[in-house]
């Protein structure tokens, strides 16, 4: 019961950050009708970059950065949050303006490359001494180490402790709530009209006086902001952040993908569903099957999702037109 | 250091045939070495070393090559070997098997090194070594501790214990008097020869002892989250976590286990050998074991002479593979030495009779299997420091 409840809450933390990634893959998708692989880079810098600037606030405000047991008042975490989702933001808009705009009218395959491309110069300019460097570094605490629940629960042979700490439901929180604003700002405001518009048809959007690249901007902004989010929220839970090349960046950005792919790529509700259903795939296969194969649950789910219903859990049927 | 262009035979192919290979290059990231600039020059020596100067195991490269230059630095103001000055060669391999394979070809093909030293992981010495065999050209691992690295061929030598002896001394050191654990729990990193090697010695000698295992968990280098594991590993009750791993993993690791309440004791290996790993786990680890192969503790003056010159040097406290990188160094210098040419060969056959050198990790002989046979200590982490608890000598 208790190893239960601890992996659910696991999932639940490890799913919304899936989720938020995923967001970005998908609204993109539907936009432009191809996949952005530089996307899980944004996430890398976000985190860096919240790095970064934890590391030069930090002493200003007389703290240690290294000091894991002291955490600074709650709004610099709030701060360096936002000032990652606008840092970010910037980079989504300047990348789309200057790497994907000029290919507007490109095969939709030229357009991929580029995204890989831009990912890899993504990848090695964080890499450069002067910029993040190659090695990994430790975040410093944002949140106070608490916990805000231990729970005694029967398991095994006696009692065992569910640990509920403050980082995981703020995880939770702030994506449950950018997820929120998100879903108002597609669903409930003009701008969002526009881009349901823009994703339905790019040609008669635009005869109906929708500014399509503004919109494209707007949509790169986006999920560029919330891939910063989920950045910044990833090295709160795992403070080890990796170099900014690093191979698990990669499998963090592909799983967030195949999110977006198993909810129905270009729906903004199924990759949230997509981000929570890998990550519970992804934690009771590992804990109650074996950790050995985690990956594999995930990609194998992926292709009987592909076999079963390939338009994903939400999408919806295509139908050719003759 | 530039890049040469990485097709050039191709001048037919169209674009759809560039495409696997551009693919590919995005996929793994391959970074093609730059053009060499060869200066062959008859009075001096050049020798080689590839390490991880940067990546999750950049203090590994970096404290082997601080060792190494420094005994550089000693054999040249000596006089050099024979007359000839010592150059070295650095690459940095990221702490990536595949970059390793190319900076060692780099060295062994163009920069036509006399010798090469290296590596620290165990999976990136045996990426390495079948190129230097293959070239006869010696290689000496400074702390490649996975029994295979030297079976690559005769080429091919370490100056640390290997893993049967480290994974003995692990086991006997939890069934003894500091932790008496009966129940054993292991967290291994699947990918790497290292862990694994590691792992299956631990296991072996801890059942021989008597011991249980409660679970056995794997993780991949670079993982982030290990709560389900540690999850198995808590409902499984074991005394002690054997965790062979690696300082950046081992360091988040512990930091996990200790938010889910697990207070039991972790052990480790050399990997966990690093200034970072308290760096990262601050007090996670304390009360924590790990074997090694020196303690700066240690008062023997010829340990204690390596660190004053290190710390004039470097103004830091060496750590094991700083201390290895220095004996690997001095070891192929008295090799070279003795030897009558400069030919892979005759070095290496020199090199097989090294016989009780007075190295700062201990006495090394070098055996009939191109291993290192010596003692090992085991250290406590306290306060994010480690301090010596006790030295272990080989089976006789």
């Amino acid at each position: 019961m208790a190893d239960l409840v601890q992996t659910l809450l696991t999932a639940l933390a490890i799913g919304s950050l899936y989720a938020l990634i995923a967001l970005g893959y998908t609204m993109v998708y539907g936009i432009l009708k191809f996949i952005n692989f530089a996307h899980s880079d944004i996430v890398v810098l976000g985190a860096w970059i919240s790095y970064a600037l934890a590391i030069k606030l930090l002493p200003m405000l007389g703290l240690n950065p290294h000091d894991a047991e002291t955490a600074p008042p709650l709004w610099v975490g709030a701060a360096i949050l936002l000032a990652a989702m606008l840092l970010c933001g910037l980079l989504g808009f300047a990348i789309e303006r200057f790497a994907y705009k000029p290919l507007r009218r490109a095969p939709r395959l030229n357009v991929l490359i580029t995204a890989i491309g831009v990912s890899l110069l993504l990848q090695n300019v964080g890499q450069l001494n002067y910029v993040f460097g190659a090695s990994p570094q430790k975040m410093p605490a944002l949140l106070p180490n608490i916990d805000l629940l231990r729970l005694s629960l029967p398991g095994g042979d006696g009692y065992r402790e569910v640990v509920i700490g403050l980082v995981d439901v703020m995880i939770f929180s702030t994506s449950a709530v950018l997820m929120l604003v998100l879903e108002y700002l597609v669903y409930r405001t003009k701008l969002g009209t526009a881009m349901r518009a823009v994703s339905f048809s790019t040609d008669n959007a635009s005869l109906m006086g929708i500014p399509v690249d503004r919109v494209v901007s707007f949509t790169f902004v986006l999920g560029s902001m919330l891939a910063a989010a989920a950045g910044f929220l990833y090295v709160m839970k795992y403070p080890g952040v990796n170099q900014p090349a690093h191979s698990i960046w990669v499998l963090l950005g592909l799983k967030a993908f195949v999110a977006a792919v198993i909810g129905g790529i270009g729906n903004v509700r199924g990759a949230v569903l997509g981000g929570f259903v890998i990550a519970f795939v992804e934690q009771f296969g590992a804990f109650y099957i074996s950790s050995n194969y985690r990956d594999v649950y995930v990609f194998a789910l992926l292709i009987i999702i592909l076999l079963v219903r390939p338009t994903g859990l939400l999408g919806s049927p295509v139908r050719e037109k003759v | 250091m530039h890049s040469r262009p990485s097709v050039s035979g191709h001048r037919f192919a169209g674009i759809g045939s560039f495409l696997p290979l551009l693919l590919l290059l995005a996929l793994f990231g391959i970074t093609l070495p730059g053009c060499p600039s060869n200066s062959s020059n008859s009075n001096e020596i050049v020798i080689g070393h590839f390490g991880s100067m940067s990546g999750s195991e950049a203090t590994f490269g970096q404290s082997t090559d601080n060792g190494i230059k420094l005994a550089i630095e000693e054999v040249n103001a000596a006089g050099g070997i024979n007359g000839k000055k010592v150059r070295l060669i650095t690459y940095d391999d990221k702490g990536d098997a595949r970059e390793a394979g190319t900076v060692v070809t780099r060295l062994v093909t163009s920069d036509k090194v006399t010798a090469v030293l290296g590596e620290v992981a165990s999976g990136l010495s045996l990426a390495g070594a079948p190129i230097c065999q293959e070239n006869s050209v010696p290689m000496i691992s400074p702390s490649s501790t996975n029994p295979k690295v030297t079976k690559i061929g005769d080429m091919i030598f370490r100056v640390c214990f290997i893993d049967p002896f480290q994974g003995s001394v692990c086991a006997k050191f939890a069934r003894g008097d500091d932790l008496i654990a009966s129940r054993a729990a292991t967290l291994t990193d699947q990918a790497s020869p290292y862990s694994v090697g590691l792992e299956e010695e631990f296991e072996k000698a801890f059942v021989a002892l008597g011991g249980k295992m409660t679970t056995k968990q794997t993780y991949q280098a670079g993982d982030q989250d290990f709560s389900a594991q540690l999850t198995a590993i808590r409902s499984s009750g074991p005394d002690v976590i054997f965790i062979p791993g690696y300082y950046t993993d081992v360091g988040n690791i512990a930091l996990q286990a200790r938010k889910l309440g697990i207070k039991t004791p972790m052990l480790g290996g050399d990997g966990w050998d690093s200034s970072k790993l308290g760096e990262i786990a601050g007090k996670a680890l304390d009360g924590c074991f790990y074997s090694n192969h020196y303690s700066p503790e240690d008062p023997n003056p010829r340990v204690q002479d390596y660190i004053k010159k290190y710390q004039a040097k470097y103004n830091a406290t060496p750590d094991g593979l700083a201390a290895l990188g220095y004996d690997a160094a001095r070891i192929l210098f008295e090799g070279m030495k003795r030897s009558k040419s400069l030919a892979g060969a005759d070095i290496a056959a020199e090199l097989a009779k090294t016989k009780d050198f007075d190295g700062v990790t201990g006495k090394i002989s070098i055996d009939k299997d191109r291993n290192a046979v010596k003692p090992a200590v085991m250290l406590e982490m306290r306060n994010g420091k480690p301090k010596f608890v006790s030295t272990i000598q080989p089976d006789k």
